[in-house]
């Protein structure tokens, strides 16, 4: 390495490594990091790239290994001192108060505590120079609660730009952005590095790491098991790298649907504060056939999701089942009629975390005869169907007696997924299936999905992933603040399309027939 | 209805209501620095005790009355640090650790009496703060009796109030203090200690509850008695509820349930006294403090991490 090189490192990780417990997070990882160019950090879920980052940003302390910043050693487990050398982080779950404002948020911790007056006017200018300079436009006065996801990732990058920083960490920044939001987070990425700025970008989506990132280096287990230059290298050998060997994920293959088993007509549904409700809707879910059902959260998912599962109904219009309109719509009767459920939130409406498998495996069948006679349960059917499931599903766990908590996400929601497939329903809601899950869980969990639809099952895929949409439906509908586009059918449209429907464009101009 | 306007428009009965409002807006100011912070503190009673007590006996035993209001402080700061050691370090029941502070204050503020003045069967007088005679102003008409006859102590309760507004939103500090209740990981993100911060607010606030206590025995009686705080605390937890986590209309909260308590003591003096039962009238500020509160709170903002305790490292 010649002199001139070794100067432009801004930052070097040296043989870190992190053990929780029986766990090595991270096993010897070293890195460099170069000013203006930006690294990729690339891994599946569990891959360390998370546990990397908080130990180079002083959340965590390693058990061995050291990091320098601009050839300095940082003191371990000290956000303060690494902020002060100049290391801006952005996390993947943002660290912003929603009760304060834009610029509350951003000037937080930067002035002494003891010092008098806020010096309020010289932050504002402040702000407005880094919001011009980066192209991150947001009003310093609004509060942080009524922004939107993308509003507020420009908060957090305005925080660490507001500090001085000079090395920015982003961990999975685009997992809540829609496509257009990426690329001008990329625009702001690209700015940065021009100026000198230097950055890490951790991610799991493959063509972002091609389009953004210099080099990428590649984790899985903790360990590096890779790096290579993005310029001379293609997804397909980056994937691989990833997974440790070739794994392709489920595609369904057209089929011609039956008859709609599940639809709306004109329903509308109340506002939920700033989440939008429905608006008159009409969509029809076909037998054997997934209705994928793309858009940025909160935009009248849950609204959708809920009066489906029962949990709401609509304020005006009809909901019908097979052809009949339903009375009386309750979860229970949503379930007796069929209704397949797997949550949007696996943790919280999905499972109960302190119970056991066996009484998470029954929780949505528990009345019925099979499970319980007279009012009293049958623990040992349960039990049975639990371990059922286990085996069917190829839930990784102790046993059914294991309370679900410690269970992973990928085989929490494999046994959610076995409970709602188990009684075959004829309708499938699937909000989110695949959130969170590592690669081979989301193959698991699509290819499942993919045979219930062939055994003639109606699907609705609501999912915020563009790429497992246009992979699994049959028809592709966009939500945006609660209003439903027309349907595409398969393959007859293109993301950057669906992004501009994200963004809410295209429905202006009247009703669309759907 | 002509005795109720005969009450409001006599200047004794604003004086009163000052008066009574003065250690709910000191103890309410505490308990809402702590909930900014984070930490609902329910050792609030128990502290009010402890500082009128403290206070007190202080001055009995020849301290200044200013004394007495330092030892009152420091006494709640006292309780203030073992409330916070257990609820921000240990992460303990914000709710078990306050009623536990409530019952140990109270019970050590009779066990100190009891052991300090065993032979007394009536509890001594001190010398009280006397009303604060403020050059013209005191002399108005109306106004002068009715407003500018407080003790120095309600004037620095004021005083207090419009400070804690003051570095709660116009200084590094109170925003500091501000996110630590609204989202801890913020805060820690920013290289600053959480528990530093929610620990440092909740003995400060402890401090102000403790004087807020003081006031009944340096300022509106001259005496120590058990029952003297009768529930003042709780009232200003509800306080804090009904002005939305925001000082100044904490200010006007207590105000108004000063109010509606002066009226009431008043109205059982006139011939409506004599029809209603007595514990109707004592009811009263309560009942129309509980409705104001449902009316006010409705769109309150509740500091998003109040009563969630913080580990560092842990997701």
């Amino acid at each position: 390495m010649t002199a001139e090189e070794k100067a432009q490192v801004v930052l070097r990780l040296d043989g870190i490594t992190k053990r929780f417990g029986a766990l090595t997070a991270n096993d010897t990882i070293n890195l460099t990091l170069r000013q203006g160019e930006v690294v990729a950090l690339l891994g599946e879920n569990g891959a360390g790239k998370t546990t990397l980052m908080n130990i180079l940003f002083g959340h965590y302390v390693a058990d061995a290994g050291g990091v320098e910043v601009f050839g300095h050693p940082l003191p371990p487990g000290n956000p303060r001192a690494a902020l002060a050398a100049g290391v801006g982080m952005v996390h993947q779950h943002f660290t912003l108060a929603g009760n304060l404002s834009v610029l509350d948020n951003i000037t937080l911790g930067t002035k002494g505590l003891w010092s008098l007056g806020s010096g309020k006017s010289a932050a504002r200018a402040k702000v407005k120079a880094l919001s011009r300079d980066f192209g991150l436009v947001v009003d310093p006065g609004a509060k942080v609660g009524r922004l939107s996801v993308g509003e507020r990732q420009r908060v957090e990058i305005l925080k660490a730009l507001y500090r001085d920083a000079r090395i920015l960490i982003l961990d999975e920044p685009t997992a809540v952005l829609t496509p257009q939001e990426a690329e001008a987070l990329f625009a702001t990425l690209r700015r940065a590095t021009a100026l000198g700025l230097s950055v890490i970008f951790i991610s799991h989506k493959l063509h972002e790491v091609m389009s953004i990132a210099d080099r990428c280096v590649v984790l899985r287990h903790g360990r590096v098991v890779g790096e290579v230059d993005t310029h001379t290298t293609d997804k397909t050998q980056l994937a691989a790298l990833m997974v440790g060997g070739e794994l392709t994920l489920p595609r369904a293959e057209a089929r011609t649907p039956g008859a709609p088993l599940l639809s709306l007509e004109r329903v509308s549904t109340p506002d939920r504060g700033a989440v939008p409700g429905l608006k008159d809707v009409s969509l029809s879910l076909c037998a054997g056939q997934i209705t994928g059902l793309a858009g940025v959260s909160g935009n009248g998912q849950a609204a959708l999701a809920d009066l489906i599962a029962g949990l709401a109904l609509p304020a005006s219009g009809q909901l019908a089942l097979r052809g009949s309109a339903v009375v009386g719509w309750s979860p229970r009767v949503a379930l007796a009629m069929g209704v397949g459920r797997i949550p949007e939130d696996r943790h919280h409406t999905g499972s109960i975390a302190d119970f056991d498998l066996t009484e998470n495996a029954v929780l949505e069948a528990y009345r019925t005869p099979r499970f319980s006679r007279r009012g009293w349960m049958d623990w040992r059917a349960a039990r049975r169907f639990a371990e059922e499931l286990i085996k069917g599903y190829d839930v990784r766990c102790p046993g059914p007696d294991t309370r679900i908590r410690l269970l992973s996400g990928g085989n929490m929601q494999k046994l959610i997924l076995g409970r709602a497939m188990a009684p075959d329903p004829a309708i499938l809601l699937a909000n989110q299936p695949v959130r969170g899950l590592d690669v081979g869980a989301i193959a698991y969990v699509q290819s499942q999905l993919i045979s219930a639809r062939d055994r003639g099952a109606a699907i609705l895929l609501i999912s915020e992933d563009l790429d497992e949409i246009m992979g699994l439906s049959d028809v592709i509908h966009v939500v945006s603040q609660g209003r439903l586009s027309p349907a595409f059918p398969r393959g007859s449209v293109a993301v950057a399309d669906l992004g501009l429907w994200m963004a809410g464009q295209g429905f202006e101009g009247g009703r669309h027939a759907a | 209805m002509s005795e109720v306007i005969d009450i409001l428009i006599s200047a004794s009965f604003w004086a009163a209501v000052i008066r009574i409002a003065t250690p709910l807006i000191l103890a309410t100011m505490g308990e809402l620095i702590c909930e900014r912070a984070g930490v609902l503190n329910l050792g609030i009673e128990g502290i009010m005790v402890i500082g009128a007590f403290a206070g007190w006996m202080a001055v009995y035993q020849g301290l200044p009355l200013w004394g007495g209001v330092a030892v009152a402080m420091g006494a709640g700061m006292l309780f203030g640090l073992l409330h916070s050691t257990l609820t921000v370090p240990f992460g303990l029941s914000q709710h078990v650790v306050g009623l536990g502070i409530t019952l140990l204050a109270t019970a050590s503020a009779s066990f100190a009496y009891r052991l300090m003045l065993p032979e007394v069967t009536s509890p001594p007088k001190i010398e009280p703060f006397q009303p604060l005679d403020i050059p013209v102003l005191s002399d108005l008409p109306f106004l002068g009796q009715a407003i500018f006859s407080q003790t120095a102590l309600t004037w620095a309760a004021f005083a207090m109030a419009g400070a804690v507004a003051l570095v709660l939103y116009r200084t590094p500090l109170g925003l500091a203090v501000r996110a630590a209740g609204e989202n801890p990981a913020a805060v820690e993100a920013q290289g600053l200690s959480v528990t530093g911060l929610r620990m440092g607010a909740v003995m400060v606030g402890s401090g102000l509850m403790a004087v807020g206590g003081a006031f009944l025995t340096l300022s509106a009686f001259s005496s120590f008695f058990f029952e003297m705080v009768n529930g003042r605390g709780w009232v200003c937890i509800a306080l804090v509820v009904f002005g939305a986590w925001k000082p100044g209309k904490a200010v006007l909260g207590a105000i108004l349930f000063a109010a509606f308590d002066a009226l009431q003591i008043r109205l059982q003096q006139t011939p409506i006294g004599a029809v209603l039962p007595y514990q109707l009238f004592l009811a009263a500020p309560y009942i129309l403090s509980i409705l104001a509160l449902v009316l006010m709170s409705r769109r309150a903002e509740v500091p998003a991490a109040l009563m969630v305790p913080y580990n560092k490292g842990e997701r």
